[in-house]
């Protein structure tokens, strides 16, 4: 494989502030990037820096293995899909899409035939005569992707595309253009704050916060792994439980002490771990955390907690208690008895945790 | 018996209030009426007026309809009124007053769109302070440039002529069509130009085929006020024009103040509706576009 974009100690800033700092990204041909993390990020600067649209203070951008770092964005062989569309309003749909090719002198009958290629792909062409005015918003971003596709470029960028559509909507699009992505085996560089788009999409996720990139990795990576307090808190939903706890060492294993509502201490036992600071933040994902009966594993140790709140979500019931001082959410079954108030067995699996320095915010490998 | 009595007395108040509406309604109309007799008196006068001898106007009343009718007035003030010692009418001065305005109405128009442009969308060092200059270039009074401009005139050697009445009008221009079409830019989304840049066109392609097929209505805006500034401009025409190449509200003034004699009322009436009917053609023509484009920045396109 290929190595399709390559940024290399970029910097940028606006004025005197830095937006972007240190941001070195790899990604090879086929790869879908999503850039993600909360507004102010700078993952949308990060975007136009490699579309070109700002211009970078320091570092080099690597498109295909040419350094693109000073070129024009017409000429990086790249495609942009927008958070608005910018569709031309003037413009029929048709035009819309072979704009591009016009400005850069393309015959008449390649336009044709490559118009109609993209129509059929993105089903718009009975809209083809029609301005962007007369669309909805999923035809409309349609029409923006058949703009970016038309040019058949070696990198494309989505810059928060579905943002704007309704709930139903997006999730329909999601698919869809994860379905042009493994059609076309094309390289994507997406934008976006939502962390569930990032988690369904990418190949390779790059999480930002404040001009820094957090982690790069696989959505399973980011998921069980995450580097630092933040992405762990970011990425997830509901978010992953971190609970301050502090440890003791015992003979051949660590015992981790978290505080309950009433003073008292519950314990766990963590046996493979080999070096545990005296103060700890424990990442547990709710998921990790159920209710006893269901899950009888050898490894899964539990706690007794009184019930705070119950929330039914349909598939999953999430049951909220304290623990160190935190609400921490677990995901029982649909049809759990449980009751407001009641003391209940968590189950714990340690083994699919996370342990955090309090102080750094850094994982504890 | 209470729902009954509740209904009629609701009756009672419905009637009261219909018929206080009636009479709001009434002096609503009246009122208005009187601005509009007090609006188009001036005009009735002019139009009957030039529409009577100069015998009738001598016996009749001012606001009296013209027995009469006559279009001689009206063939004297185009063709043959004097204007000083020529006595050619308004009809050459008419002519100069178009070759003036249309080509300044064009330039200004035009540079106030690229000046709108590149200041709305192409954001750059001092791009406010420069917008904020030509702001204050819109409320300069124009009787503190003549001389300076005079002088500017003299020395690109354009004095007296037609392409320096049209070199001033356009200068003067492109404060107010520089506003006018940087106000209706500021409302594209940039991610246009954005667009674009990545589909490969440059700054003027992006200009010629996406931001002026969207201007229609701020053109339209801006022609309306730029040919009635400058058809309905006195002091620039008075100032820097010689004989031969003065503008018709220059030749209007001399026709009404030139004549000996008797005063032909009728032929300076009609005089002044000719010099005043272009700019009513374009408003009529083009008016609902104007208010159309006055108001398009405030709704979302």
């Amino acid at each position: 494989m290929s190595s399709i974009l390559k940024i290399k100690d970029l910097n940028k800033k606006f004025g005197m502030i830095s937006v972007l700092n240190n941001i070195n990204i790899d990604i090879e041909k086929g790869d879908f990037l999503v850039l993600v993390g909360p507004s102010g990020c700078g993952k949308s600067t990060l975007l136009n820096c490699i579309a070109g649209l700002e211009n970078i203070n320091s570092g080099d951008i690597f498109i295909n293995n040419k350094n693109m770092s000073d070129v024009a964005p017409k000429d990086r062989d790249i495609a942009m899909v927008f958070q608005s569309y910018a569709l031309y309003p003037t413009m029929t749909v048709e035009k819309n899409i072979t704009f591009g090719m016009k400005v850069r002198g393309i015959d008449d009958n390649t336009q044709k035939v490559k118009l109609h290629e993209v129509a059929k792909q993105l089903q718009i062409e009975n809209l083809l005569k029609r301005k962007p005015s007369q669309l909805s918003g999923g035809q409309r971003q349609r029409v923006a992707m058949g703009r970016a596709l038309v040019r058949n470029p070696k990198l494309f960028l989505f810059d928060e595309p579905l943002s704007n559509l309704d709930a139903k909507l997006r999730v329909e699009m999601r698919t869809e253009i994860k379905r042009l992505h493994y059609d076309l085996g094309a390289s994507m560089v997406y934008v976006t704050h939502d962390q569930i788009e990032a988690m369904t999409l990418a190949t390779k996720i790059v999480v930002m916060k404040d001009g820094f990139i957090q982690q790069i990795g696989t959505p399973a990576d980011i998921y069980n792994h995450p580097e630092n307090i933040f992405v762990a808190d970011f990425m997830g939903s509901p978010a992953m439980n971190l609970i301050n706890a502090t440890t003791v060492k015992e003979k051949g294993y660590f015992k981790i002490n978290i505080q309950k509502p009433d003073g008292s201490l519950a314990s766990l036992l963590e046996k493979n771990k080999k070096e545990l600071p005296k103060n700890i933040i424990i990442g547990i994902r709710p998921e990790n955390i159920t209710e006893k009966s269901l899950k009888n594993n050898q490894k899964v140790q539990s706690i007794a907690s009184i019930v705070d709140i119950i929330e039914p979500a349909g598939s999953d019931t999430y049951v909220v208690t304290k623990l160190g001082n935190k609400e921490v959410t677990a995901r029982f079954h649909s049809e759990t008895k449980v009751k407001i108030g009641s003391l209940v067995d968590f189950s714990i699996d340690l083994t699919k945790s996370s342990y955090f320095d309090p102080i750094s915010g850094q994982r504890i490998k | 018996m209470i729902n009954n009595f509740n209904y009629k007395y609701k009756q009672l108040l419905v009637n009261n209030r219909n018929y206080t509406n009636l009479i709001l309604r009434f002096f609503l109309y009246f009122l208005l009426t009187i601005f509009v007799v007090f609006y188009l008196l001036p005009l009735f006068v002019m139009i009957t007026t030039s529409l009577k001898s100069l015998e009738e106007i001598r016996t009749g009343s001012l606001v009296a309809l013209p027995r009469n009718i006559t279009f001689e007035a009206w063939g004297t003030a185009w063709s043959s009124a004097c204007a000083g010692i020529q006595c050619k009418g308004l009809k050459p001065y008419f002519w100069n007053s178009i070759f003036i305005a249309i080509p300044a109405v064009f330039i200004s128009t035009l540079i106030g769109a690229l000046n709108g442009y590149v200041i709305a969308q192409w954001k750059f060092k001092g791009a406010n302070i420069i917008f904020a200059l030509m702001l204050f270039g819109c409320f300069i009074p124009f009787q503190v440039v003549l001389l300076p401009m005079a002088r500017v005139l003299g020395l690109l050697e354009l004095a007296g002529s037609i392409a320096g009445l049209v070199f001033v009008h356009v200068i003067y221009g492109i404060g107010f069509t520089t506003l006018f079409f940087r106000n209706y830019y500021v409302n594209i989304p940039h991610e246009l130009v954005k667009a674009a840049k990545m589909d490969g066109a440059n700054f003027f392609r992006i200009f010629w085929s996406i931001f002026i097929p969207l201007s229609l209505p701020i053109i339209v805006v801006t022609i309306i006020w730029q040919f009635t500034q400058i058809w309905n401009d006195f002091l620039f025409g008075v100032s820097f024009s010689e004989a031969g190449t003065q503008p018709i509200t220059v030749a209007l003034n001399n026709i009404v103040n030139s004549t000996t004699g008797v005063k032909e009322y009728n032929v300076d009436m009609a005089a002044a509706i000719i010099a005043a009917m272009p700019t009513l053609i374009v408003y009529v023509l083009a008016g609902k576009y104007f208010i159309r484009g006055l108001t398009a920045g405030s709704v979302k396109g």
